[in-house]
């Protein structure tokens, strides 16, 4: 298992800050899934090594938190809000917008693996709704045309 | 801890600073229900069913977390709370399949309990439930998520109270499930305790699903056949077309020295019993074939040849070889049949430990020995050699919870990084086979040292080793059958050093211990006491032969050379066991007690199909020298116990059979009336029951008609007849003792048992062979892909 | 990157840095920054301590509590460290306001934890933000190696002789690991489970160490304090209720945005004179004042005091400053169904009442909204959320159960217009697929 140069330098500083190994576990396990995609078998394995963890501990962990997944995405995670604040202003109107656009449901990956979609829990952008998050870039104040665009703009760049 | 006061329900209690609110209630008969909360496991306070109102909290207060306080008000029942409980369950059911029905935990379900107990039953509920397929762990795990309550019982008591942690809580909210280590499967040691302390029917036996229903069996509690630690083992016996069938083993009695605690034999590997290649009728060899025949035609072949063979040759012509599972009365009444009706000290067994030697050196200590129950209490504890996990699962167990509950120091030393290292204080390797030497340290030789470790600072570390030892008090010390002889009576002399401490020698099967006590020894009468000179058995038992006997190996060679005119093999395999050559009996007359055909068996003259130990009642004695009472379970048609067996083998050989078994009120045991000068006291055995109350047994095949007599003969026996029979474990104390013998046994072989395996018993297990395959198959698989 | 918004009411405090560019370290020092620490560093504790009771502040967090009084319970002596924890997880529905904080103004946040340090008698500080707020995270980084480089954290700070560290912690997406003690689980590498309380926190807290933990505007308010002086604080807001705050203005209004407003402040105002009230030409149906596990108040209750007593007074709770406007044209059960949807999908599952009344109310809802519903719905989700109320484990089953009670309550009618097949009545014709009624 190979993480990349500055996984590994993020790891060896994050571990000694806390008296035990496994408190690095979240952050650890989020940063590898930026980087693999979502946590392969092999990931769990290797981070379940370093920090003294059984597999199933790290799956116990894994399972638990919503960010975190075990099953490959697309490149850009297209994740609509739809909660209380987003959607008294249309939050449901874009993620069926995106839906349609992307061809995809709640959970769906695009056939090319560029997209995915997923309808999120409040995201803390409340006061510029409605909002989504591509992987960790906000997108506020969505109309469906500004969110077209938003993903207009993603279809470009990883076409590239 | 200091006490306090407090008032639950208008009653003033009181208890130690620091007990839980509901263990306080439990104590004085207030039941505060709940499903999370388990004595002895961490605190949860997930299930909200233990909710109680305590004055000045607004809030409904959980009885499992909240500790007792001075002058705290309670009140564990009212509207309110009836309310909030009867609420937990409605919510339960709302997603709960409502299947009990077909439930295995159908009638012995606490969330049906609950239920009734406040009066969920309507439902309010119409949603369509959230379902999820039943999920086959392992050969013996099942897990149903729908019925699942999530209490947490089976992952802590996994993690916490086994040390395997092989479950987990996975996903969140509604979604939360029980998982198992390997995604779809258990890699564990599949003791089965999840499901034992699963309060409804979300984790199911292997072994037991859809068999029957839970009021369709009679409960029978008794004890494990399997190992020597003796586990009290519930079975559940159902009436069939050959008898009683055993169709469930678990601990719903908790009664028994193992507590909570049962492993994957005590709990599954009854099935043995249920082989279909069960013997059922006698075998007589006619013509080179065995051939079906009656018993009465058998016992009357074995009387006739045994006598024969007695008559003609001496009782040194005949070897017998007992049993390491039969019962303490069969392995009694065997050594004395051999001595009083063979006329032979030729007898032997299977030995995995070195109890006459233990005997020697402890006969003038009280009190030397530990029991079971004392590993989970004494504050430290020194393992010398052996892996309980594999081969003591019950001492494994206690020591490991001694460790968690109450912060015992666990001293190992072991030439294997065995699995209780993680509870230890201090762990020290060793080369194999060295724990003689250990022992020979501890006791003071230094020279030993250089034995055990080549290099300096590892030498500092045992000297220090031996310093803290040498500081504890109350040390339980336990040592693997390596230590023998002169190195037992080394390690008596360390730890006579050490105030209270208390001694442990491991044995391998159920009642390994018992065959010694009882004196399947060629040198030893029952006690440890030498058939040369005078005991009480020489009184009691009239004539027997003075000189010792021969030993298994000797009985072989003398077999080999033709000298041996008849084998009698009582419960025992020893051609598959020890690896003793099969055609070393070929001219002997060779009878054998067993339940299969094995491959001792197979070399008989006559095969006389046994019970099991759960087909009968006698005692066990565990390797602790714990005595314990076997209730009889299951039963298969066409078989007979040992003791019967040997009872008319006797008769058949003319011989009187009240000499053997004091049955019946005109019972002479000893004959002693005829005997002018003790006329006096006439009858012993008359005068001992009645000092105890007790009544004479009316019957020749009554195994509790020997047990009296055990327990007037054999020192540290002697023990409360009234609690053994209530089913306790009563201690047995090697004081008093014979002289034993101090010489190094080298005979003992160990049973090279694992979790898993369980000699000859396991081989018909079909429960455990499967689990055996799965854990193999999985090994295989793991390097096929390296 | 989130837009700004100014009011004249406004009384900034904490947002007083916003958009000055003080993320970066100097410009961070020419307003003001880290005087209140080494000011601190040379008070006594207790001093500290009581300057924080005396100004009156209470958490932000939601709760509310007393913050100097939350410090006063750390045990002077302790054999394990002692830590001060930031909480930035910020997930509860309609609040926005740690992220400006973060985005704006980290150093304030630092500040905060190592004044925090001081008063307790901690070494260390772990600052924990949600994952989703990657962005901050490396906000949050890039100050707190500013502040190493220029001996504000790490060994002898201020060349005092004292030492303080602070960490940074990422989550990975769990409301529930807001709440305390399952924040320290998460940071231990766990599940967000709750502990067991007692013991609190503030005895054993992170890796069994005494922990003061406190939300990232609670925190952020501290240097303030310090160099304002507790009076000063205090009298901004009302009594028991020291300072400002930075109420969430999100849903049906017409100017949203995070506003920094006087504790006390009165509701209708903030709607309508700060808000600008509801867009659209339409009227205000409810307003949630306090994030989604508020109980709602109606249009005819919002003539109210935003304090945290005021508000509880009023039936409801000040919470974590989400104030979310409901106009008329919205459907309560829908509102409702959203805000179960939540708590369903956020509750750990720990505990019976939450795990299983969470999804029952959800599920429940759903066929609800879609025409499915009977009058005995309605009492059935009463019932079970009145008999989930102070029953859980954590405080969040009080917070699915709560705003469903009031919903209920208030807008009973609302939800009998649903009834037996009628189509929602805020939905346009087929938006919702039609559910059957069920009956048994
Ligand atoms: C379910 C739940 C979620 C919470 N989420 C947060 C949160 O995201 N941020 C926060 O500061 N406090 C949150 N809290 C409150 C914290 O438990 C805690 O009271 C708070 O961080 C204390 O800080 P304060 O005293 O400064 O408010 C939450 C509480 C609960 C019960
Ligand atoms: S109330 Fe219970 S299930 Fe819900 S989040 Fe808290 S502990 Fe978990
Ligand atoms: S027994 Fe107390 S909450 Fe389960």
């Amino acid at each position: 298992m190979k993480f990349s140069e500055e996984f590994e330098q993020r790891f060896a500083e994050m571990v000694p800050h806390y008296p035990t190994k496994r408190s690095a576990l979240v952050p650890t396990l989020l940063y590898a899934q930026d980087e693999i995609g979502f946590l392969s078998d092999e990931v769990i394995a290797e981070i379940a090594v370093r920090l003294d963890l059984t597999e199933l501990e790290v799956r116990n962990v894994i399972s638990y938190y919503s960010m975190l997944t075990t099953q490959p995405r697309g490149k850009f995670n297209v994740q609509v809000c739809t909660n209380i604040s987003c959607m008294v202003r249309g939050g449901e109107e874009i993620l069926e917008h995106c839906s349609q656009n992307l061809g995809i449901g709640h959970k769906g990956t695009t056939p090319d693996g560029l997209f995915s979609l997923e309808e999120v829990e409040c995201i803390g952008a409340c006061s510029w709704a409605p909002a989504a998050q591509v992987n960790y870039d906000f997108h506020e104040n969505l109309t469906p045309d500004k969110m077209d665009r938003v993903l207009e703009e993603y279809r470009k760049s990883g076409k590239q | 801890m200091a006490d306090v006061t407090f008032t639950v329900d208008g009653k003033k209690l009181t208890a130690a600073a620091g007990t839980l609110l509901i263990e306080a209630c439990k104590s004085v008969g207030i039941e505060v229900p709940s499903f999370c909360y388990y004595p002895n496991l961490s605190l949860q306070g997930a299930c909200r069913m233990c909710l109680v109102k305590v004055e000045k909290m607004p809030k409904l207060q959980t009885a499992c977390t909240t500790v007792v306080s001075e002058g705290m008000v309670v009140v564990s029942d009212n509207e309110e709370v009836r309310q909030a409980r009867k609420a937990m369950v409605e919510m339960l059911l709302g997603n709960h399949p409502l299947d009990c029905p077909v439930c295995d935990a159908g009638g012995e379900c606490e969330l049906q309990d609950m239920t009734f107990s406040y009066g969920a039953a309507e439902s309010k509920f119409m949603e369509a439930k959230n379902h999820k397929d039943e999920q086959q762990w392992s050969p013996v795990v099942f897990f149903d998520r729908p019925r699942c309550i999530l209490c947490y019982r089976c992952v802590r008591v996994c993690g916490e109270a086994m040390d395997v942690w092989a479950l987990g809580v996975q996903n969140r909210g509604v979604n939360s499930i029980i998982a198992p280590n390997k995604e779809d499967h258990l890699e564990c040691e599949e003791c089965g305790m999840c499901i034992d302390i699963c309060p409804v029917g979300a984790l199911t036996s292997g072994a037991y699903r859809y068999k029957t229903r839970p009021w369709e069996m009679k409960h029978v509690g008794t004890i494990c056949t399997h190992c020597g630690d003796g586990c009290k083992t519930t079975l559940g016996v159902r009436r069939s077309d050959t008898g009683l069938e055993i169709v469930r083993g678990d601990n719903r009695d908790k009664s028994g020295i193992n507590g909570d605690f049962l492993c994957i034999k005590g709990r599954y590997a009854f099935d043995f019993a249920n082989h279909e290649e069960r013997l059922t009728e006698p075998l007589i060899r006619k013509n080179g074939t065995l051939t079906p025949s009656t018993w009465e035609e058998a016992f009357a072949l074995i009387g006739k040849k045994f006598a024969d063979v007695r008559d003609r040759d001496g009782g040194q012509a005949i070897g017998v070889i007992g049993s390491t599972r039969t019962t303490n009365e069969e392995s009694y009444l065997l050594s004395k049949f051999a001595r009083a009706v063979l006329k032979t000290n030729n007898i032997d067994h299977h030995r995995t430990a070195d109890f006459p030697a233990l005997a020697a050196a402890l006969r003038a200590k009280p009190n030397a020995t530990a029991s079971m129950v004392d590993l989970f209490t004494a504050p430290a504890i020194l393992l010398i050699g052996n892996d309980p996990t594999e081969r003591h699962p019950l001492l494994a167990w206690q020591i490991r919870n001694n460790v968690r509950l109450h912060r015992a120091r666990l001293y190992v030393i072991n030439s294997q990084p065995i699995k209780l290292r993680r509870q230890s204080t201090g762990f020290f390797e060793i080369p194999s086979g060295a724990e003689g030497q250990v022992v020979e340290f501890l006791s003071g030789n230094d020279h030993a040292a250089g034995n055990l470790v080549p290099s300096g600072t590892g030498r500092d570390a045992l000297f220090a080793l031996r310093d803290k030892l040498r500081g504890e008090q109350n040390l339980v010390i336990i040592v693997d059958s390596e230590v023998r002889g002169a190195e037992i009576a080394s390690l008596i002399k360390f730890g006579s050093a050490i105030p209270g401490a208390k001694f442990v020698c491991l044995a391998d099967y159920a009642n390994s211990r018992g065959a010694a006590d009882m004196g399947l020894y060629p040198d030893l009468l029952p006690g440890y006491h030498s058939p040369t000179g005078h005991s009480q058995f020489h009184t009691d038992w009239g004539e027997v032969p003075q000189a010792a006997g021969l030993d298994l190996v000797a009985m072989i060679d003398r077999a080999k050379a033709g000298h041996l005119g008849a084998v009698y093999v009582v419960g025992s395999n020893p051609v598959g066991r020890l690896k003793i050559d099969p055609f070393a009996f070929s001219k002997a007359f060779v009878v054998v007690q067993d339940m299969f055909l094995t491959e001792t068996a197979i070399m008989a003259d006559v095969i006389l199909p046994a019970a099991n130990a759960y087909e009968k009642s006698g005692t066990f004695t565990n390797t602790c020298g714990d005595l314990q009472l076997l209730k009889k379970a299951g039963e298969v048609a066409g078989t007979k116990s040992d003791f019967e067996m040997i009872v008319r083998i006797a008769d058949a050989m003319g011989f009187n059979v009240r000499k053997l078994v004091p049955f019946g009120g005109g019972t002479r045991a000893d004959m002693g009336q005829s005997r002018g000068a003790q006329s006096g006291e006439a009858d012993r055995h008359a005068v001992w029951l009645e000092a105890r109350g007790l009544e004479p047994k009316l019957s020749p095949f009554d195994p509790m008609a020997i047990l009296d007599e055990i327990q007037r003969l054999v020192p540290g026996y002697d023990v409360s007849h009234i609690n053994l029979l209530a089913g306790n474990s009563q201690h047995t104390s090697l004081a008093g003792s014979g002289t034993g013998a101090a010489q190094r046994d080298q005979s003992i072989a160990p049973a090279n048992d694992s979790l898993f395996s369980s000699g000859t018993l396991g081989r018909y297990s079909s429960t455990l062979k499967s689990v055996m395959e799965s854990h193999q198959q999985k090994t295989t698989e793991a390097v096929a892909a390296d | 990157m989130a837009d700004l918004v100014f009011h004249p009411d406004e009384v900034k405090v904490v947002s007083r840095r916003f958009g000055q560019g003080a993320t970066d370290i100097d410009r961070y020092l020419e307003l003001d920054g880290y005087k209140a620490v080494e000011k601190a560093l040379a008070m006594e504790p207790d001093a500290i301590v009581n300057e924080v009771k005396n100004s009156a502040l209470r958490g932000r967090g939601g709760a509310g509590f007393s913050t100097g009084m939350k410090w006063s319970f750390v045990p002077k002596q302790s054999a394990k460290p002692k830590y001060v924890l930031c909480n930035g997880d910020e997930s509860e529905p309609g609040t926005c306001k740690d992220r400006l904080l973060f985005e704006h103004d980290p150093h304030a946040v630092i500040e905060g934890v190592v004044i925090g340090g001081l008063a307790v008698g901690a070494r260390s500080g772990y600052i924990y933000i949600r994952g989703e707020y990657r962005y901050l995270s490396v906000i949050m980084q890039k100050a707190l190696r500013d502040a190493y480089a220029k001996g504000f954290l790490g060994k002898n700070i201020f060349g005092s002789g004292r030492d303080f560290d602070i960490y940074w912690h990422g989550g990975a997406g769990a409301y529930e690991v807001g709440e305390e003690s399952a924040l320290m689980e998460s940071l231990e590498g766990k599940r967000g489970i709750p502990r067991i309380r007692p013991p609190f926190p503030a005895v054993v807290g992170l890796w069994g160490g005494p922990t003061v933990i406190n939300n990232a505007e609670t925190l952020a308010n501290v240097p303030h304090i310090i160099l304002g002086g507790a009076d000063w604080y205090a009298k901004l807001g009302t009594p028991k209720n020291g300072g400002t705050r930075l109420f969430c203005l999100s849903g049906n209004i017409a100017k949203p945005g995070v506003y920094e407003l006087p504790m006390g402040y009165n509701l209708k105002k903030m709607l309508y004179e700060v808000g600008g009230g509801i867009p659209n030409r339409r009227k205000l149906k409810a307003v949630v004042p306090g994030g989604s596990s508020c109980p709602c108040l109606t249009a005819d209750e919002i003539d109210v005091s935003m304090d945290f007593d005021s508000v509880m007074k009023a039936g409801s709770m000040l919470g974590s400053g989400g104030v979310v406007v409901i106009d008329d044209q919205q459907c309560i059960v829908k509102f409702a169904l959203r805000t179960m949807k939540f708590y369903r999908h956020e509750s750990c599952g720990w505990c019976i009442p939450c795990r299983e009344g969470t999804d029952w109310l959800e599920k429940t809802l759903i066929r609800f909204h879609a025409g499915g519903g009977l009058k005995k719905d309605i009492d059935n989700m009463q019932y079970l959320s009145e008999n989930m109320l102070g029953r859980t484990f954590c405080p969040l089953g009080d917070a699915a159960a709560m705003p469903t009670i009031a919903f209920i309550k208030k807008f009973r009618k609302e939800f009998e217009d649903h009834l037996e097949g009628r189509p929602c009545p805020y939905e346009p014709e087929g938006a919702v697929e039609r559910l059957p009624v069920l009956s048994h």
